[in-house]
């Protein structure tokens, strides 16, 4: 067991895991943000995605241990009042049916569309094909994609 | 599902302490419209102590309580449409609560078989317009006016002639006072504003900003978390274990055996990972280790030896004997997980006193029931709170995984949560059967279906035909039967059971004999159809008429019949849960591949309740059809599946699917089920029109395994 200072959404969050404990299990567990999904604990789905200094990354597979330091942002800490772009896109499709998947699918988009923020279909299709969505929203994911992009 | 009419007075009727109106309705029995202001509430909507239909509070927030539960099939936000349309609620103020299992006030609290909104569909709109009538009274009665001279909008009543208005908010704890009228008016059709308008889901707000809905996302204080080692493979049983390397791998591990598996407990989700990890278990033979080489040996077995007859009609050997040609081909199917996103869970406090479940379930009841039956207690001393489901495509129509919690509660006596790995939902059975049939038909000289046969060969199948469904009834001499074989490997209702595969072979095999036939294949079902309405053969369980015009609207919609450069069209139409489907594929040719370019879907699902929640299911389903039917595959090496997880099993993605056109017919019949039917049409569409691109028949699932040179240069 060792002591961890996390920094997350903001806030420094104090916890005690094992270091090889997944970030995803530490985030549900211990710290009650149950936004950020199991799904095949092996990072072939996507549901457990957090931005890791910005950049998207599976917690499933990643030990706390190796982001100690890091600054993390769960779907919890997207936005202050759900209210990010790619949120709002998601509401105003409509996109989820069962929408496990999606904060997974919006974590991948946001962090995606700060980098790119005109891209093309293509480039939607190739950033976000790594997200499954067992129930096959995923022409509602495209369109959310495409309409946050235009309010980024 | 029976009726239990001796509850029908249960209803009662009363103020909120707070002011307001409760109503209860009696959801047994469609004709029973008996409504009742409900008594002895002390507290505010949202207290689950009660499950009244619905609250209106003196602000004038309307609370509408969905009891069935919600799988992403969007019936939380469906229900309260209905309900909110008759009432003329504004639906900005209405507030939607999951209702608990409450067998004495809800009938038929299951998400399954597309029968939610068909079994409902009166019951809501009798609730809304009770309490619409009695606000209206209320009204009226304030005013001195007749009740006929007013009108409701948006949680209004209106006084038309002096223009005079009372917000539902006003007149809810007057209305609470009245008797609920029996007889009430429903609205016409004609006049739906919110039902068949675009509504988005009612949790969107919560989904979209990861709070906590979902089973796995239950915590609570003191709970315990653990995983239960399965046994390895179908046909295995639990030997002997030894924990003890396991219990000194954290604090607080508990290894405890449960018949033939054995359960982990501990104080967080990795230290029981890692615990089950170093418990040495000892396996034994029970039964039979099959492999997939098994099945495929069994399956000829099948197809060539005894069946059971399910629908015979005029003499089949004649009919093959005086044919001008006859048509025969298989097709096969494989073993499916179900693969929610969100694998099996479930919470369970076994305490002296009672029961607590909570979880995603598709069948509460049985939950109950079943825990009842474990622990031998009376039932309802168990009670069950649903949470929402991250899908299930019908794997929660089982209650193992509930069971495994409760029992697991009662050994330890303490509050667990039981959580499935990927691993273990992918290899813990209760899949879609592996299915293999053998179609006949027998032409005459013009090309007309003289004689048609299908046997169908299932391994935990039951049933493997649907011998009612199209062409029986338009073919004059017809043979359908069905073979099982019982094997260790677990079978169980998998979206759209059964359909979801006899349909992509029937609709398949169908285009063969058109083919054959030198026919169109639209033309070739329209005359099907006629035949089965001028000259049917035995009973006809499927509307001719609704069927057809599905078939037209899909063609016109496609283009069927206008020639389209370098564009091949695939054919196929399905009537399962009540409602009618058919669909054009569009394939072309992309550096020598099939590319799937396009699906269109016309659709009879009768009235459409909401638009957005409609075209989710219809696309979502088309999608999961050509998911399984191109990539997805459980094989079996000696009782155990060798795909486990999402590494090994395909699911579809997004830069695999084709654009989807959806079109309903709207013909004012009311709703018939939409979370199944859009699913079983697709693997015909799709593999029709790869047929007319390349030549090539698709009869085995899944496609890409089939024929792997066909789609090799496919990305």
């Amino acid at each position: 067991m060792a002591n961890y200072n996390l920094k997350i959404n903001g806030q420094t969050l104090k916890t005690e895991a094992s270091p090889d404990t997944p970030l995803l299990w530490v985030l549900r567990d211990n710290l009650g943000l149950v936004g950020t999904k199991y799904g095949c604990g092996m990072a072939q789905c996507g549901a457990c995605t957090v931005h890791i200094n910005g950049e998207a990354t599976r917690s499933c597979v990643l030990p706390v241990s190796a982001v100690a330091d890091a600054t993390i942002t769960t779907i919890e800490g997207l936005s202050e009042k759900g209210d990010h772009p790619v949120q709002k896109a998601w509401d105003a499709i409509d996109v989820p049916q069962c929408g496990y998947c999606q904060t997974g699918q919006m974590m991948t988009a946001a962090a995606f569309l700060k980098k790119n923020a005109k891209p093309s279909l293509e480039e939607i299709e190739a950033a976000m094909s790594g997200n499954i969505c067992r129930c096959g929203t995923y022409h509602r994911i495209k369109e959310a994609v495409q309409l946050a992009a235009t309010k980024m | 599902m029976t009726k239990n009419n001796s509850r029908r007075d249960f209803l009662k009727s009363t103020a909120l302490s707070a002011g307001g109106l409760i109503l209860g309705f009696n959801w047994f029995g469609q004709e029973a419209s008996a409504a009742t202001v409900v008594e002895g509430i002390a507290n505010e909507a949202g207290n689950t102590a009660f499950n009244a239909f619905l609250s209106i509070q003196t602000d004038g927030i309307v609370t509408i309580f969905s009891p069935n539960p919600e799988i992403g099939q969007g019936i939380k936000t469906a229900f309260p449409i209905i309900v909110a349309e008759e009432l003329d609620a504004d639906w900005a103020n209405v507030k939607v609560v999951q209702a608990p299992l409450d067998t004495k006030k809800f009938e038929r609290q299951v998400a399954g078989g597309s029968g939610s909104i068909p079994h409902s569909w009166q019951r809501l709109r009798k609730a809304g317009a009770t309490a619409r009538q009695m606000l209206v009274e209320a009204a009226a009665k304030r005013w001195g006016v007749s009740a006929s001279e007013c009108s409701t909008e948006k949680s209004f009543v209106i006084h038309t002639a002096s223009g005079k208005k009372l917000g539902y908010g006003e007149l809810a704890t007057e209305a609470a006072k009245l008797t609920p009228p029996t007889d009430v008016k429903l609205k016409d059709k004609k006049d739906f504003k919110l039902i068949g308008s675009t509504v988005k889901g009612v949790d969107n707000q919560a989904l979209l900003t990861g709070k906590p809905l979902f089973g796995l996302d239950f915590y609570r204080e003191g709970m315990k978390f653990a995983m239960i080692q399965r046994p390895p493979a179908f046909g295995m049983k639990l030997k002997s274990f030894d924990a003890s390397a396991a219990k000194a791998s954290a604090s607080g591990i508990e290894v405890v055996s449960l018949k033939d598996k054995v359960a982990i407990v501990g104080k967080s989700t990795w230290e029981v990972k890692k615990a089950r990890d170093l418990v040495k278990i000892e396996w034994e033979k029970a039964a039979n280790l099959e492999s997939s080489d098994d099945h495929n040996r069994i399956f000829k077995e099948l197809l060539d030896g005894k069946a059971e007859v399910r629908r015979k009609d005029g003499d089949v050997e004649t009919a093959f004997k005086d044919a001008a040609k006859i048509v025969e081909a298989e097709y096969q199917c494989p073993f499916l997980p179900h693969n929610p996103m969100e694998p099996m869970n479930f919470f369970a406090h076994v305490r002296e006193d009672g029961v607590e479940l909570v979880g995603p379930t598709q069948t509460p009841q049985n939950a109950q029931n079943q825990t009842a039956k474990l622990l031998n207690i009376p039932a309802e001393k168990v009670t069950v709170e649903l949470t929402k489901m991250g899908g299930g495509f019908g794997r929660r129509l089982g209650t193992d995984y509930v069971l495994e919690a409760a029992e697991l509660s009662s050994i330890i006596k303490a509050p667990v949560k039981v959580m499935w790995t990927r691993e273990d939902d992918m290899s813990g059975g209760s899949y879609r059967p592996a299915v293999r049939y053998r179609f006949r038909a027998a032409l005459d000289k013009q090309g007309n279906m003289i004689g048609y046969t299908l046997r169908g060969a299932g391994i935990n199948a039951g049933n493997s035909t649907r011998q009612d469904n199209f062409p029986a009834g338009a073919v004059s001499n017809l043979l359908i039967d069905s073979a099982e074989h019982k094997s260790p490997i677990t079978t169980g209702p998998w979206r759209a059971p059964i359909t979801n595969f006899l349909a992509f072979a029937e609709q398949s095999f169908l285009d063969e004999v058109a083919t054959a036939a030198g026919k169109d294949a639209v033309q070739f079902r329209l005359e099907l159809l006629e035949k089965a309405k001028t000259a049917p053969t035995g009973e006809i369980k499927y509307n001719i008429d609704r069927m057809k015009a599905v078939i037209e609207l899909a063609a016109e919609k496609s283009g069927w019949g206008k020639k389209k450069k370098g564009v091949s069209l695939g054919f196929s139409v399905y009537f399962s849960h009540a409602s009618y489907v058919a669909q054009v594929a569009e394939v072309v040719m992309k550096k020598g591949k099939p590319v799937l370019q396009k699906i269109y879907a016309a659709v009879d699902c009768g009235i459409v309740v909401n638009q957005s929640g409609a075209r989710n299911q219809v696309t979502g389903g088309i999608v999961d059809g050509i998911g399984h039917a191109m990539y997805g595959n459980l094989t079996f090496k000696d009782g155990t599946p060798d795909q486990k997880n999402f590494n090994a099993f395909r699911l579809i993605k997004m830069n695999e699917i084709p654009a989807i056109e959806v079109s309903f017919v709207n013909n004012g019949i009311d709703p018939t089920g939409l979370g199944e039917p859009a699913l079983p049409p697709t693997g015909g569409s799709v593999a029709n029109a790869i047929f007319k691109a390349t030549g090539k028949r698709l009869r085995n699932q899944p496609f890409i395994e089939e024929d792997q040179k066909l789609f090799e240069s496919v990305s």
